[in-house]
């Protein structure tokens, strides 16, 4: 909890009840500023067309171009995509890629 | 994603529900009632918490100021949600549910038998033979005999249906007069239980003034608990503790209660020393008992008197009481933060209460997971008004439990018919308090022993500050609470 923190039995009883009631799953996703806007941080937890898919189930009728998603794995998701990871591996795998719909040949195989 | 649900923006004013704040080294923590929760407070619990209070602000003002004091829009309206839900702070119409009534067929757990009616010393202050005394023993046996306490045993294991343990407290009178008695239901009660795939456990309470060494190897085969009556070194204890000629006691237990520790190492060998007017050094006396005697567990009592007695403790007395508690209070942080285990036993009790969270409907087990049986059989709502009038809930071996009766008494004893006790923060780990100490004082056992309330909400907040501390400096140690 933010505001406070359980020390006693019953206290954690109570936290684990107000969390069922209250909490929303943290994993993969921040606060998306004012209201309650939700930005899903993993494409895996996201159903709407728009990503992977288009509503007829293939990749034609995307709202953003599929090149996104090279960026989006490998940049803001901590899920194990099969992109090389930014963080701790090849954080400069993308540096020959300003524009990933012209400079997507720049980006390298990476051999781990 | 399923978002807030409740919009903290709203015209209601929010208000503080019910809680006791108390810090500890620098942190401060809120008791929530009625659930006996400890939390320690974050900064933005403390903002919204002193707003509250302070402005009874509505959700738009409330939002307005935890900006203002540098918090993120979406970790305030996370919080306020979380106090909402946790009951410590409401806006709109929102009240605490009143406490549930125990189901009907609530299991026994724990028969104390009254072996005698006896007692070989004459205590100025003792509830069974004083001025205040309640039990009618006219007419009923001085001893209580096998029949009737294996019939105790038998109804005990009968009425604790599916519970996997029972336990059985001999008591008096001095216990030890019909020790006799006791070994035979010790091994007919292990046998019984046995026979239901039960557990049984006992404890006895002694003046220690009939102990052999027999007696003592007995106690720790059997890993019987012990208690021993003892009001300190021989000035104090001699001046409430002596036989009937008026003879002091100490020089006749202490030997036999060294002898007991050395033989029985089994079970626990407790210290109860009873407070009055005359013997109040709380601090002297654990210390003896301790260091001289050989305890390791040493529990106080003030002692139950009506206000018109010499031995009757008055307020300014208790305040003391309570000053040589704390002392031994704060004797025991000290070694549980070092990770060791102090023998006040009314600090350790306290804080085991506070650790569960305990939340009381009932100030204790009388009548609900305990009875008391006198010598004669009748049935009572527990040791200290057997073969009184009062509490009287049937015989072992005629009706068995009066389950009317002892359904009457829930009813009419439970917290949310103790109104005096409605506004009170400390009411989950006091509930009114013991129902012979209302009797003995107001008449009637459904009073609260509203004489003791500042020093019951004294305490408590002395053991929540302890608590906080040790939780904050070696939580591990709380640990050893958490068996049942």
């Amino acid at each position: 909890m933010n505001s406070m923190r359980p020390m006693n039995r019953k206290a954690r009883r109570v936290e684990e009840a107000v969390v069922a009631a209250t909490g929303d799953v943290q994993a993969l996703q921040k606060r998306g500023g004012e209201g309650k806007v939700y930005y899903p941080m993993g494409c895996t937890l996201n159903f709407t067309p728009g990503w992977e898919v288009d509503v007829s189930g293939g990749t034609a009728g995307l709202c953003q171009p599929v090149e996104r998603d090279l960026f989006d794995c490998y940049l803001g998701c901590g899920w194990p995509a099969q992109v090389p990871d930014h963080l701790n591996n090849a954080p400069n795998w993308t540096d020959k890629c300003a524009s990933a719909a012209n400079d997507w040949r720049n980006v390298d195989i990476v051999y781990p | 994603m399923s978002a807030a649900t409740t919009s903290p923006v709203s015209e209601a004013p929010f208000r503080l529900r019910e809680f006791h704040k108390f810090e500890a080294a620098g942190t401060r923590f809120l008791y929530a009632v009625p659930s006996g929760a400890i939390f320690a407070l974050n900064a933005i619990g403390e903002d919204i918490l002193e707003c509250v209070q302070d402005r009874s602000p509505n959700g738009a003002e409330l939002m307005e100021w935890l900006e203002s004091r540098g918090h993120q829009r979406w970790e305030a309206e996370t919080s306020l949600l979380e106090l909402e839900q946790s009951e410590v702070i409401a806006h709109g119409d929102s009240f605490a549910d009143a406490p549930q009534m125990p189901a009907r067929s609530f299991p026994l757990q724990r028969i104390v038998l009254n072996l005698t009616n006896q007692c070989n010393l004459a205590c100025g202050y003792c509830y069974e033979y004083s001025a205040d005394k309640i039990s009618k023993t006219d007419g009923k046996p001085k001893y209580m005999g096998m029949d009737v306490s294996q019939s105790a045993i038998d109804m005990l294991i009968k009425e604790s249906a599916e519970r996997p343990s029972i336990h059985v407290t001999f008591f008096g009178g001095e216990t030890l007069m019909n020790f006799p008695l006791l070994s035979e239901t010790v091994r007919y009660a292990k046998d019984k239980s046995a026979e239901a795939g039960k557990s049984v456990e006992f404890s006895l309470t002694t003046n220690a003034t009939l102990l052999t060494e027999r007696i003592a190897d007995f106690l720790a085969e059997h890993r019987i608990g012990v208690t021993v009556s003892i009001d300190g070194d021989q000035e104090l204890n001699d001046k409430m503790r002596v036989f009937h000629d008026g003879r002091g006691s100490y020089n006749i237990i202490v030997p036999k209660i060294k002898m007991l520790l050395e033989r029985h190492r089994t079970n626990s060998i407790g210290a109860r020393v009873t407070l009055s007017s005359g013997v109040s050094e709380v601090r002297r006396i654990y210390r003896h008992l301790t260091e001289e005697v050989g305890f390791r567990a040493v529990g106080f009592s003030p002692a139950t008197a009506n206000p018109d007695r010499l031995y009757h403790i008055g307020a300014q007395k208790m305040s003391s009481i309570l000053g040589g508690f704390e002392e031994l209070a704060w004797e025991y942080r000290d070694l549980a933060v070092a990770g060791r285990q102090h023998g006040f036993t009314n600090a350790n009790d306290t804080l085991k209460e506070l650790h569960s969270g305990i939340s009381k409907a009932y100030p204790c087990g009388a009548g609900l997971g305990l009875l008391g049986v006198g010598t004669a059989g009748d049935i009572s709502l527990c040791h200290r008004f057997v073969d009184s009038p009062v509490g009287k809930m049937g015989h072992v071996k005629n009706e068995g439990i009066d389950h009317s009766a002892r359904n009457t008494f829930l009813e009419t004893h439970h917290l949310g018919a103790r109104y005096d006790c409605h506004t009170c923060w400390a009411r989950p780990v006091c509930a009114g308090g013991c129902y012979h100490e209302a009797f003995v004082h107001y008449g009637e056992t459904s009073a609260a022993n509203l004489h003791y309330c500042d020093w019951i909400r004294g305490w408590n907040d002395l053991c929540l500050r302890i608590y906080g501390e040790i939780s904050l400096a070696n939580p591990s140690f709380l640990n050893r609470f958490n068996d049942n």
